[in-house]
């Protein structure tokens, strides 16, 4: 079993990182880019005997209290049999 | 009277900050290794700069995890004086310490260079043997030094009193154009609620020398000491 999470900067927060990326992309040429936000992602695996929703609530912690900071970021957890 | 100065993986500014207590301030200091959970003896912490567990993951995010840091939030509970400098700022965020976050600098680079802070109240125990409107030279050194916060964060700083050091110009007069990181109200430094958690991006224990081109960091130092003197 595989768990992804996904740390996002909350809307609002600035993202000069971002920013410097789109600049980027725009200088390769393509144009239309209304606006880039970097964020993270993880992947950690699981024990496969792991019960799915047992595992949907330790990551969704794993997220909320060490991958993320709440202050400034959100996070999104799928779980993959 | 006691300091301690804890020391995590990655930690580099642990020796200045030694160096001020021992030397300058002239008061007993000892390292706290970050796997040490007895802070029985210490009557001041200090979380000092550098860039603990390699600022993997966010800046001060692993060092949290550190078995010294609930012994640190138990003594900071019972009043006992922590100032973090630089990580530690981000250190004490991360920890729920302080308020906030500590992002990265607008400007995306790495700024390393004095620059000026207002010293905004001296209803603190780092800062009451200073006088309001004063401002001292001190250097920043960091990536992720832009201080965010909710609305009704900023406005409970402000309201009770705890933005301690805003950047300034070298008149005392805090513009956009001295806010070198697009910290949010300026804010260099902040402290808890009950005052006694004191967390700043400046580096004051690289300016408590002239011959290291300014001597204003002491004075907070010497505030600290001279609270702890009062006690």
């Amino acid at each position: 079993m595989k768990a992804k999470v996904f740390v996002s900067l909350k809307p609002g927060v600035l993202d000069p990182q971002g920013k410097a990326i789109q600049h980027s992309v725009e200088l390769l040429g393509f144009s239309g880019i209304a606006d880039v936000r970097q964020g993270k992602y993880f992947e950690i695996a699981l024990q496969d005997s792991a019960d799915q929703e047992q595992a949907r609530q330790s990551v969704t912690r794993i997220a909320r209290e060490v991958l993320s900071n709440p202050i400034i970021e959100d996070y999104l957890v799928e779980i993959e049999a | 009277m006691k300091f301690g100065i804890i020391v995590f993986p990655g930690s580099n500014c642990d020796h200045d900050a030694y160096h001020v207590i021992s030397k300058q301030v002239g008061q007993p200091v000892d390292f706290i290794w970050h796997r040490d959970t007895d802070l029985k003896s210490f009557d001041a912490l200090i979380i000092p700069g550098g860039f603990s567990y390699g600022d993997y993951l966010r800046a001060g995010a692993l060092a949290r995890f550190s078995p010294v840091m609930d012994s640190v939030k138990k003594f900071a509970a019972s009043g006992g004086f922590v100032l973090g400098i630089c990580n530690g700022f981000q250190i004490l965020c991360e920890a729920g310490l302080l308020p906030g976050a500590l992002i990265r600098n607008r400007d995306l680079s790495f700024i390393c260079e004095h620059l000026c802070v207002r010293v905004e109240t001296s209803d603190t125990p780092y800062t009451n043997e200073m006088t309001p409107g004063s401002v001292l030279r001190i250097p920043i050194a960091h990536a992720e030094g832009n201080y965010v916060c909710d609305d009704a964060t900023l406005a409970e700083l402000q309201r009770e009193d705890r933005i301690v050091f805003r950047y300034c110009e070298p008149s005392g007069a805090v513009t956009e154009a001295t806010n070198p990181n697009g910290s949010r109200d300026n804010i260099a430094g902040i402290c808890n609620q009950s005052r006694n958690v004191l967390g700043l991006m400046p580096h004051p224990e690289r300016a408590c020398e002239d011959l290291l081109g300014s001597s204003d960091g002491r004075d907070i130092f010497r505030s600290l000491a001279a609270t702890l003197a009062a006690a």
